[in-house]
Formats: C-alpha cells, structure tokens, sequence
C-alpha cells in the first residue's frame, strides 16, 4: 500500500512539474539553448572528444545503443527494443529497432554498432570512450592488436546483435554516454577529420551549422525513429561562457531556457514568474576537498574526520552557494541508486573535532596547503571559506590558487598536500566508487591515494555479485566504509539548476548533466516569440 | 621606399622565429597537456587513454624533433594541426579572423572618429567647460572595465530598449556589431583623446603658430593648416600601436558577446593546452601587430614630407 501511495505521489509530482506532461505535444517553432561551459565546441565526433560542452550538442546529433532517462534514473534502451541477458548475466542479445536511419538516409544495422565500437577502441582514434568499451569481452586483444575483432560483439543478423561482457556489470551505464554513439563508417571514411565539424548520426536533429565560438544549429531530421518525433524545427546552441550575457539573454527571450548559476539563482528563485518554471536537480557530481593520505597530518585517519567535523558544511553551502548545493553525506549522491539513505555523515562538532586532533597527536593543530582553481562554487572561494572554522581547532589552511590543467598534473603527480575538486559521482556506483580503489593510481583520479582493504573489498564483491540488490547493499557498505576513513572533506553534491519561459515544454530533470537534454521530447507552444 | 619595405619585411623573420621558439618552449614547459583533466572536460581520462592519446597528438617524441617539425611547417605557411579540434590550425584561424578583424576596425573607426574631434575640442577650448566635459568622457572611458561596460549596454539596449540583439554573431551584421565594437572601442577613444589633447596643446605652443597668427591668419586656417598636420604623427603612431594590440583584445568582448574571434580561440586553448592553436593564434596576432606598424610608418611619409625612407 504504501509503495502505491508513494508512485501516486510520484505520477502526481510529476504532472505538477515536469513543463508539458499534461498538454498534448506540439510541433514547429525553433529553440534557443545554450553550451555554457568553457568556451567554444571542439568538435562533434563523439569518439574524439572529451569535453562536456560537445556532449550536449552531440547527443542531439548522434545516438548510442543505450539513452539516458530521467524518469527511470538510469539508462534504458534506445536503438533496441529489447534485450535478452543470460543466466550468467554475461551475454545480452539485442533486437535492434529496425526503423533507425542515419541522416544521409541509410538504415542503421548490427554492423554499425560493432564498427563505432570497434573505432572507439582503435588506438590511432585515441578515444576517450575506450573504458567503456573495455566491459566486452576480448576488448583488451583488439586494443592491443591481438585480436582483429571484438570477440564479445557478435551480429546474429542485421537487426540481432549479441554482446558478451567480461563481468557481469550492467552495461547500459558504460554504452549510453554520447561518446559510445553509433557513427555511419562510410561518412566518417569519407570526411576523415572533417567529420568532427560536419557530422552525421542517427539521432533526432540534423546538423546544419557552426559558427565557431558563437553557434550551433541542428535541424529536425524527419527519419528519426521515435514517430512523431522531435517536435521542434530548428535548435540553435549558443555559445555562452559568460552568466551574465546568459542572463541577459534569457530575460530579453533571445534564450528559451538557460542553467542558472549560484549568483543567479536567489533573484531566479525569488522572482515567482521565473522561479514556478525551474527545474533542480541534484546532480552526480560531488565536490570534496582531498587530503592527500601520505602527507604527514593526513595519514592519521582521525585527523581527516577531525576535519570533517570542525566544518559547518551546511552553513558554507547556504551562505556562500546561496542553497544552489545539496548537502552531503557520503561520496554518492541522492540521485544514485546506491545512495545510502540510513548512512551517516558529519555533523558540525568542533568539540569532537579538538577531541580527534587531540587523540591523533595534534593538540595544537598544524598547517596545510590546498589547492584550487578559481572556480566559484569549488575553488579557492570554498577554501577561504574553512579558514575561520579550521582556526577554530587550531589547523590553518593556505589556499593556492592555480589554473586547472596545472593543478590536474600536481594532483595526478601527488604532489600537493590537499586539493579542493568536483568529481563524478554516478551514474553507475560501481565506477563512480571505483575511483577509490587501492589499485586506481592518482593518475587515475584516486587523487587522495585512498587505500582500504575492506572498501577494495566490497567493491570487488559487488563487481560480480549478479542480485541488484544485494550489490547495492555492497555499494552502501563501501560508501559508509568511505565516509568513516574520510579520506576527504565532503563539501556538496551540484544543485544543478535550469530555467525556462513558460512557452517551453518536455525538459528533464537530467541528474548525470542537466544540459544533457534530449531535446526530441522538447516542443515550445504559441506564445514562443519563435514559432 | 620599396627597398625599405622589403627590408622591414625581412626583418620578420628574425621576429617570428625568436617568438616562435620562446613560445614554443614556455607552452611545452608548463605544466599539464592536451590528455590531462582540464576546465569543460568531462573526466580524466585513465592512464592507458592518456598515455595512448600523446602517442597519437606526437607528444611523446622530444622537444626539439617536435619543434623541428613545427618549424618545418610553419616555412611552408602550416601552423599545425589542433590536438582537440577536428581541424588544421590555419583553417580554425582563417575563420576567427574576419569577425576580429571586423570588430577591431569598427571600434577603430568608433575611436577614431569621436577620439580625434573630442580631443581637438578640449585643447582648443582648453580650460572651458567643454574640456572639462571631453577629459571627464576620456578618463572614464580608459577607466571603465570593458566587461562592465559591455554588461550596461547589453542591459540598457537589450533588455530595457530592446534596440540590439544581447548576443551573437548573425552572419557579421550591423545590428550585432554595434554593441562590441563600441564595447572595445572606448577605451580606445578615450587614449585618443587625452593623446590629441595633449598633442595640439604641444603645437600650439609652437613658434611657428604663434608666427602663423601674426601674419594674421585667421584660426580655422591656423589649425587647418599647422595644428592638424603637425599633430597627426603623433597621434597616428597611437592608433596603430593601439590597434596592433587591440586585436589581442577582443577576448573579453567575444565571450561577452558571443564573437567568434580569435581571442576566445587563443584563450580557450591556453586552457586546454592545445599548443598549435596557441601558437598559431600568438603568431598571427604579432604578424597583424607587426604589419600595422609598417603600414602607419609608411603613412608617416605621406603625412610629414619631411620624413623619408631610404
């Protein structure tokens, strides 16, 4: 009964706040969206990029085997219509949809997906989508040039393909990124490196343009598989590193939607006319400061909680980001289907955080350096932040400023003392918590050098535990395990916010990027000033 | 005269090269690459993908062969390829250049034509509630920060007018142009300015107006035909240094605005350590500096007949 209520509750959450869902769908009229990150696009050839600003336009492009939903929090199947998987959850066999066509007109076949594969683990592409690729069996002979074919990847016939994995992991979280989307070989043959700024995919929009450094625009492919589908004529990404113009923008209608920033955010949310079409989310993205655990302090476990314990994390988040962050717990967040919800974080206890340093040896505190890059939501800001709170139990904190890929080799060389960072938490808990692993190096993104037996262990019980369930149980574990040997401070999970007119219909609470919108659900009505 | 030109010309060379090692050398020296985690990537990639990822950009080879073969190409005119875009350093720069040059020109010409009047105004009617007004216009106008600046006119035109559109390029139109071109340009104006104030201040010092005068010249011919002639070379040796620089300049404004420039290119892919595009952009900002440069000396002879080259 109570689960019944609880999807009631959901459905009726849902019809209240996700913009559309109870009107009919329309279609015509052009969407202007934005590609907010850093600067300029680098290029549209999923396999060759690795950069969040190309994904959002590329997943409008191009698709892959698996999508994104954000309804189901995980991913769902795109290409197939269904899968059958093994006893030993080793081998799934597709049925792919057989209406899928690729934008010069060709059907989309078996032999496609283990061709982009097959690209993607080629050295010469030097994809960055390789690890994905790695769950199939007989990935690692073709990588090296042992092999000249993927041995798990089969094609029964045209529209059946069999997958064989070397784990029994679900693979839906390694095969949907945009980076895995399936590519035409005969126009990527024929355009060589051209194909990265005139590309063609499978997916609902068509690409028409690229403005270097100022726009984007994609076109409605009519073949797209999904009947009826998109809805919209045109979209048009504009390149807008800069909050300010963006909101400028929004507000004079140039934009239909727009992410908002925490310097935004209190006027969005206090302005009602704006703040009833948002859209939060919290995001899969945690930010934490990492201690490295072979520096002096820090090899004491008791005083990396001290840490924890001596910050009123709750108080930086409301003050500092205005409530754009989701308060933390452990390193997965609420959005992750291994979250915790009876795992215990840190609360703000100064007492027991003099008790800890007392206990590890450091009644009088001591002073560390830590990284950061002047970002404003997890950058030095956030350091300066601790400094008072930290002086409080005796421990001072130098802030460093420095620009992000010099940090990114310090951190990978081990050589700093503590860096503040925002790393990927989701979708799938098993990556995300693998990071951790004693035989991940820092060059691998372990950049606290964290090394536990019991968490390694849990995680390697997980990696072939075939009940859901049960796995999840191991994951929470493993977080728990994570929280008590804090080899970092948790700071917050991204509130990801995104606002739009009331003209606009079928955005999605997208919790892995919420730029990552598929926007062949998307439809804006009559009062759009561009239909 | 053409043997001079041909002279500056070579003189390049030299330029270029010692630029291009210097640089080369301090983007090869800081410290990360195109395979580490940076701003706008999605994650870091695993050490087997990073290592394999130099292998294939050529990072892996030694400095000096990566530099000979930079050299080798930039003889032949070949800037390099990109180590994240899809594209040859030449052709990502041939597309950046017409929107800097076309912004650079129209705040150049927005500088030009209200510096030049504004600043002749204030030093002729020196000490008047005129010049107070131009020199108040000139140091606010050096002092405003173009971000700041570009912000207001968005809000006032854009959002409260609703005259210009907030962003864009739209194909180079004027409506897209007025906005960063002004933007850029008065900071510009402003150095004009205060420049041609304090220049015909000087000349009109001079023996030779005071001489002008006393044959009894009336003023507008004095000014006509002594002030502005002999005021222009310094002024004109200021707009060209400016507008060499100012197409280095335009980053601010192009991420403002959404102006696919050169700028932007340049800093992105400082950021991304994608070392051809820094370089190429480096290059071609110096060649277009170095260029002006000849061209407003050239023009000296045109304006000063005393002055020649040989």
């Amino acid at each position: 009964m109570k689960k019944l209520c609880f999807i009631l509750l959901l459905l009726f959450t849902g019809f209240c706040f996700f913009p559309g869902s109870s009107m009919a769908a329309k279609s015509g009229g052009e969407f202007n969206f934005i590609a907010p990150y850093g600067g300029d696009l680098s290029s549209l050839d999923p396999h060759k990029t690795n950069r969040t600003q190309d994904y959002i336009v590329i997943l409008n492009i191009h698709r892959s085997l698996y999508k994104w939903s954000a309804d189901a929090g995980k991913p769902v199947l795109a290409l197939a219509d269904s899968v059958k998987v093994s006893q030993d959850r080793l081998t799934y066999t597709y049925a792919l949809k057989q209406n899928v066509k690729f934008h010069n007109g060709r059907n989309m076949t078996a032999d496609d997906i283990i061709w982009s594969y097959q690209r993607i683990l080629t050295p010469a592409t030097a994809s960055p989508g390789v690890r994905s690729i790695r769950i199939i069996k007989g990935a690692d002979d073709f990588e090296s040039g042992k092999a000249t074919a993927i041995q798990g990847l089969k094609k029964l016939d045209d529209y059946t393909l069999e997958i064989t994995l070397k784990n029994p992991v679900e693979p839906g979280f390694s095969l949907y990124p945009p980076e895995i989307a399936i590519l035409p070989k005969e126009e990527v043959e024929k355009r060589g490196d051209s194909f990265g700024v005139d590309p063609v995919g499978c997916g609902p929009f068509k690409f028409v343009n690229w403005v270097k450094g100022s726009e984007v625009v994609l076109e409605k492919f009519a073949g797209y598989y999904e009947a009826g589908k998109p809805y919209l004529d045109k979209v048009v990404y504009k390149i807008m590193p800069e909050a300010a113009s963006r909101d400028i923008a929004f507000k004079v209608k140039e934009l239909d939607a727009t992410t908002v920033g925490s310097v935004n955010y209190p006027e969005y949310k206090g302005t009602p006319a704006i703040a009833k079409n948002m859209i939060e989310v919290a995001e899969l993205w945690t930010r934490v400061v990492c201690f490295n655990v072979d520096y002096g302090p820090f090899k004491n476990k008791k005083v990396r909680q001290a840490l924890n314990y001596a910050i009123n994390t709750k108080l930086i988040n409301k003050k500092l980001l205005k409530g754009k962050a989701v308060d933390p717990v452990g390193y997965l967040p609420p959005s992750s289907p291994a979250f915790g919800t009876d795992s215990k974080g840190y609360e703000y206890n100064p007492e027991r955080a003099k008790q800890l340093l007392k206990e590890a040896g450091y009644p009088d505190g001591f002073t560390f350096e830590c990284l950061g890059t002047d970002n404003g939501t997890w950058g030095v800001k956030a350091i300066e932040a601790l400094i008072p709170m930290l002086k409080k139990v005796g421990v001072k904190v130098v802030p460093v400023r420095m620009e992000g890929a010099a940090m990114s080799a310090r951190a990978k060389s081990g050589d700093f003392q503590a860096l503040i960072w925002s790393l990927d938490s989701g979708p799938d808990p098993l990556s995300a918590l693998s990071r951790w692993e004693s035989v991940n190096e820092r060059v691998s993104g372990n950049y606290s050098g964290y090394n536990s037996a019991a968490f390694d262990n849990y995680l390697a019980l997980a990696r072939v535990e075939t009940d859901d369930s049960k796995k999840m149980d191991l994951l929470k574990k493993a977080d728990q395990t994570f929280i008590e040997d804090a080899p970092v401070w948790f700071y917050n999970y991204n509130k990801a916010v995104l606002a739009y007119h009331p003209w606009v219909h079928g955005l999605q609470p997208v919790a892995v990027e919420l730029m990552y919108q598929d926007l062949s659900s998307v439809w804006v009505d009559e009062n759009s000033p561009r239909k | 005269m053409t043997l001079y030109v041909v002279k500056r010309l070579l003189q390049f060379i030299p330029t270029i090269f010692c630029i291009s090692l210097m640089m080369f050398v301090i983007l090869n020296v800081l410290p990360g690459d195109a395979t580490t985690m940076s701003g706008g990537m999605k994650r870091q990639l695993d050490a087997k993908t990073a290592e394999n990822m130099k292998k294939q950009l050529g990072l892996d080879k030694p400095l000096h062969i990566r530099y000979l073969h930079y050299i080798k190409g930039l003889v032949k005119g070949d800037l390099g390829k990109s180590y994240l875009r899809s594209e040859s350093v030449n052709d990502l720069i041939a597309q950046r250049l017409k929107p800097t040059i076309q912004v650079s020109l129209a705040a150049l010409l927005i500088a030009v034509g209200f510096g030049i009047p504004l600043g002749f105004v204030s030093a002729l009617k020196q000490g008047t509630w005129m010049d107070t007004l131009s020199m108040v216009g000139a140091v606010s106008g050096v002092s405003i920060p173009q971000f700041w600046l570009g912000l207001i006119l968005m809000y006032v035109f854009s959002l409260l007018l609703g005259w210009l559109p907030p962003q864009g390029y739209g194909g180079g139109s004027l409506v897209n142009l007025i906005m960063p071109a002004f933007t850029l340009g008065v900071g510009y104006m402003a150095l004009i300015a205060r420049t041609t104030r304090a220049a015909v201040i000087e000349v009109l010092s001079e023996d030779y107006i005071r001489t002008a005068r006393s044959k009894g010249l009336s003023e507008w011919i004095v000014n006509r035909r002594h002030v502005f002639g002999n005021t222009m070379i310094l002024i004109l040796t200021t707009v060209g240094l400016q507008f060499g620089s100012l197409v280095g300049q335009t980053v601010i404004i192009e991420k403002l605005f959404s102006w696919p420039g050169i700028g932007s290119l340049l800093v992105d892919s400082i950021f991304q350590r994608d070392i051809p595009v820094t370089q190429g952009c480096v290059l071609v900002i110096i060649g277009v500096f170095l260029i002006v440069n000849l061209v407003i000396d050239l023009m000296y002879v045109i304006i000063d007949p005393r002055i020649q080259y040989k």
